[in-house]
C-alpha cells in the first residue's frame, strides 16, 4: 500500500528539533517541547506499527518516482518493530534527560541534537534505498559526535577522537561498498539490488562486496576485531546519552547488517562461516572484558559488545528459528540496555560514583527503587521467565541443531559470565554495606523535587514493565518475531511490494 | 583515462590508510580526508566514464538514442562531498579542542582514561 504516512514520525522529530532551535537557552520550554514532540512521535510510531501489521508493506515513493528510479521508504514488520522500539526508548530517555542532565548541557542544544539523532535512526530503519541508508547513517553519526562531546570534559574529548575516527572510517568503507555495488549492478534500490545481485556471474566480487558491507556495519555495531572504540567511549558521556548510544546506535548497525544480508546478499557457506567465527570471538572477548571491570558503566559497555555476538550468531546460523531468536533478542536488548544505562545514571545521582568498590547499601536505602532495577538486571541475564530467557533457548536449540558446538559453547559461556557479573554487581552495589559512611551531601537524588524524581524513575519503571511484559507475554512477541523472520527468509514479498506496486496514490 | 583513475584511487586509499596509522592527530585527519576523496573517485569510476555526452535529451527527441553519461554517481559524489565537508569541519574543531585540553598532538597520550578499570 502506498502511503505518505511513513514519513510522519521522521517529520515530527525534525519539526520538534527546529522548534527547539527557536527556544535556544530556554531550558523549561525546551523540556516541554521535547516531551510533547516525543509523545506525538511515539503515538505515530505505534500507529505505523499497527498499520504495517494490518496492511502488510507500506511504501512511499519520494516525489512519485517509480521504485527502481526514485528513493523509496518501506515499512515492513522488521522496520516497524525497530521504529516502535526507537520511539519508545526515545520517549523514555527524553523524559529521563529532563531531570538527569545538568542545565548547561540543555542550554547548549542537547534536546535539539537528540531529536535529530532520533530522526536519523527512524530514517535509517524506514528507507529502502542503500545510498539513502548511508545518508541517514551520517545524520545519526554527526548527531552522536555532538552528543558525545557536549560538555567538553577532557575524558569526553579523548573518547571522541576514537569514536569519531572509527565511525568516519566505517562510513568510508560503507561508501566504498556502495560504489562497487553500483558499479556491478547499476541500481541503488534494495529490492532491485536483490534481483540484480542474483544474476551476477562473478560471485567472488559479490562476496568481497558483501564483506565490505560487513566490515562497515561491523565497526558501527562493535563486533570482535572492530569493537575497541566502544568500551573506551561509551562510559564518558552522561548516562542519558549513553542510554541512546548503547540501546539504539549499535543496533542500527545490526539492523543494517541483517537487512543487507537477507535482502541484498544471500550469504554463502564462507560468509556464514565468517559470521559464526566472529560471533564466537565477540561473545568470548566481550564476556572476558566484563570480568575485571570495577566501574558499572564500563562493565555495561563490555556487555553491549558481548551481546552483539548473540545477534551475529543468530545471523550466522541463518535458519528461520534462529532469526526468530535474533529478532526477539534484538527487541529485548534495545529495551534492557537503555534501561540499564539509565539505571547507572540514577545510581550515580545517589552515590556520586559508579565504581563498585565505593558503592553499596542501595537496597537498604532505596528498597523499592532496587526492585525496579533488579528486573532490568535479571532480564538481561535471562532468568526465566524474564525476557532474555526465551531467545536464548532458541539460540541454544538452533546451534545444537546445526551442529555448531563451539558457537553453542560461546552462547553458554557468554550467558554464564553475564549471570556472574550481574550477580556480582547486584551484591556489590545493592547488598554490600556501604564502604564509607554516606554523607547527605553526596545524595543528589533525594534532594530532587518530586517532579525530578518522577522524571528519573518513571522511564526506568516503564522499561522494566516492558521487559516483564515481554517475558510473560512471550507468545505475542514470538508471533511478531516469527512473522519478521519469515519475511526476512523469503524476501520475494518485499521485492514484489516495492517494485510492482501499481496501485494509484 | 580509466587506468589513470584506477591508479589515483589506489594511491589515495593507500596514502590515506598510511596516514591514518600515524600517531599524530592531524595526520590521522588528513588520512581520513584522503580516503574520502579516494572513495568519491571510486564511485565516479564505477559509474562508468562517458566523455562529452551529458544526459540531456534534445527538445525534438523522445528518448535516449545514444550512450550517455550516468548522472547518478555524480549525485552520489555530490552528496558524499557535502557530508564529508560537515564531518571535516566538526573533526577539525574537535582536534583543536583536544589539543587545547591535552596539550598534545600524540594519539598515545589519549589513553589516560583507559588505564583505570
Amino acid at each position: 500500500m502506498i502511503t505518505n504516512y511513513i514519513l510522519a514520525p521522521i517529520l515530527v522529530h525534525m519539526i520538534t528539533a527546529v522548534l527547539l532551535l527557536f527556544n535556544w537557552q530556554r531550558v523549561r520550554a525546551q523540556k516541554i517541547i521535547s516531551i510533547i514532540g516525543n509523545s506525538i512521535a511515539f503515538i505515530l510510531c505505534v500507529q505505523l506499527f499497527y498499520a504495517t501489521q494490518r496492511h502488510g508493506f507500506l511504501i512511499l515513493q519520494a516525489g512519485g518516482w517509480k521504485a527502481p528510479f526514485g528513493i523509496v521508504f518501506v515499512s515492513d514488520t522488521f522496520s516497524s518493530i525497530m521504529v516502535l522500539l526507537t520511539a519508545g526508548v526515545s520517549l523514555a530517555v527524553g523524559i529521563y534527560s529532563t531531570a538527569a542532565l545538568n542545565v548547561s548541557r540543555i542550554k547548549y542544544g542537547y534536546f535539539f541534537i537528540f531529536h535529530f539523532l532520533i530522526m536519523g535512526l527512524l530514517g535509517a530503519f524506514l528507507t529502502g534505498d542503500i545510498f539513502n541508508l548511508y545518508v541517514w547513517f551520517e545524520v545519526v553519526i554527526i548527531s552522536s559526535f555532538v552528543l558525545l562531546t557536549l560538555g567538553g570534559k577532557k575524558m569526553q574529548m579523548e573518547a571522541a577522537i576514537k569514536y569519531v575516527t572509527m565511525n568516519m572510517l566505517a562510513s568510508v568503507i560503507f561508501l566504498t561498498a556502495i560504489g562497487i555495488l553500483y558499479g556491478i549492478t547499476g541500481t541503488l534500490n534494495m529490492a532491485d539490488l536483490s534481483q540484480k545481485i542474483a544474476q551476477i556471474e562473478n560471485r567472488g566480487l559479490v562476496s568481497v562486496t558483501s564483506l565490505l558491507f560487513f566490515v562497515g556495519f561491523g565497526i558501527k555495531s562493535a563486533v570482535f576485531p572492530l569493537y575497541f572504540w566502544l568500551p573506551s567511549s561509551y562510559h564518558t558521556p552522561p548516562s542519558a546519552i549513553a542510554a541512546i548510544f548503547g540501546g539504539l546506535l549499535t543496533k542500527m548497525g545490526i539492523y543494517a547488517m541483517i537487512r543487507v544480508f537477507t535482502l541484498i546478499f544471500r550469504p554463502d557457506e564462507f560468509v556464514l562461516g565468517v559470521f559464526v567465527v566472529i560471533a564466537i570471538m565477540t561473545m568470548i572477548t566481550g564476556a572476558l572484558g566484563t570480568i575485571n571491570k570495577r566501574s558499572v558503566r564500563r562493565l555495561i559497555s563490555y556487555l553491549i559488545v558481548c551481546h552483539i555476538g548473540y545477534l551475529i550468531g543468530g545471523l550466522g546460523l541463518y535458519t528461520e528459528l534462529a532469526f526468530v531468536g535474533m529478532i526477539f533478542y534484538l527487541i529485548h536488548d534495545v529495551i534492557v540496555k537503555s534501561n540499564l544505562l539509565m539505571i547507572t545514571g540514577i545510581i550515580y545521582k545517589i552515590r556520586e560514583t559508579t565504581d563498585m568498590r565505593r558503592l553499596g547499601g542501595l537496597y537498604k536505602d532505596y528498597p523499592r527503587l532496587s526492585v525496579i532495577m533488579v528486573i532490568a538486571f535479571f532480564s538481561l541475564v535471562g532468568i526465566p521467565p524474564l525476557s532474555g530467557f526465551w531467545p536464548k533457548i532458541l539460540f541454544f536449540g538452533e546451534s545444537l541443531q546445526a551442529k555448531e558446538y563451539v558457537l553453542l559453547g560461546a552462547f553458554i559461556f557468554a550467558s554464564f559470565v553475564t549471570l556472574f557479573v550481574i550477580a556480582r554487581m547486584w551484591s556489590e552495589v545493592f547488598w554490600k554495606p556501604s564502604p564509607k559512611p554516606i554523607s547527605e551531601s553526596s545524595d543528589h537524588f533525594s534532594k530532587l523535587p518530586l517532579s525530578g524524581k518522577f522524571a528519573l524513575v518513571a522511564p526506568v519503571t516503564a522499561l522494566s514493565l516492558v521487559s516483564l511484559y515481554i517475558g510473560f507475554n512471550a507468545e505475542g512477541v514470538f508471533e511478531i518475531a516469527r512473522k519478521t523472520a519469515f519475511e526476512l527468509m523469503h524476501p520475494a514479498a518485499y521485492i514484489d511490494a516495492v517494485l510492482n506496486n501499481t496501485s494509484a496514490q | 583515462m580509466e587506468l589513470l583513475l584506477v591508479l589515483l584511487v589506489g594511491i589515495l586509499y593507500s596514502a590515506g590508510i598510511f596516514m591514518m596509522l600515524r600517531r599524530s592527530m592531524v595526520k590521522l585527519l588528513l588520512g581520513l580526508l584522503l580516503l574520502g576523496n579516494g572513495t568519491n573517485i571510486l564511485i565516479f569510476l564505477m559509474g562508468g566514464l562517458t566523455k562529452g555526452k551529458p544526459p540531456i535529451i534534445h527538445a525534438d527527441e523522445k528518448n535516449f538514442t545514444d550512450l550517455y553519461a550516468d548522472p547518478v554517481p555524480q549525485a552520489l559524489i555530490l552528496t558524499a562531498i557535502v557530508i564529508s565537508f560537515a564531518l571535516t569541519a566538526f573533526a577539525i574543531i574537535l582536534l583543536k579542542k583536544v589539543y587545547a585540553t591535552t596539550g598534545s598532538d600524540d594519539l598515545d597520550s589519549l589513553n589516560v582514561q583507559d588505564l583505570d578499570i
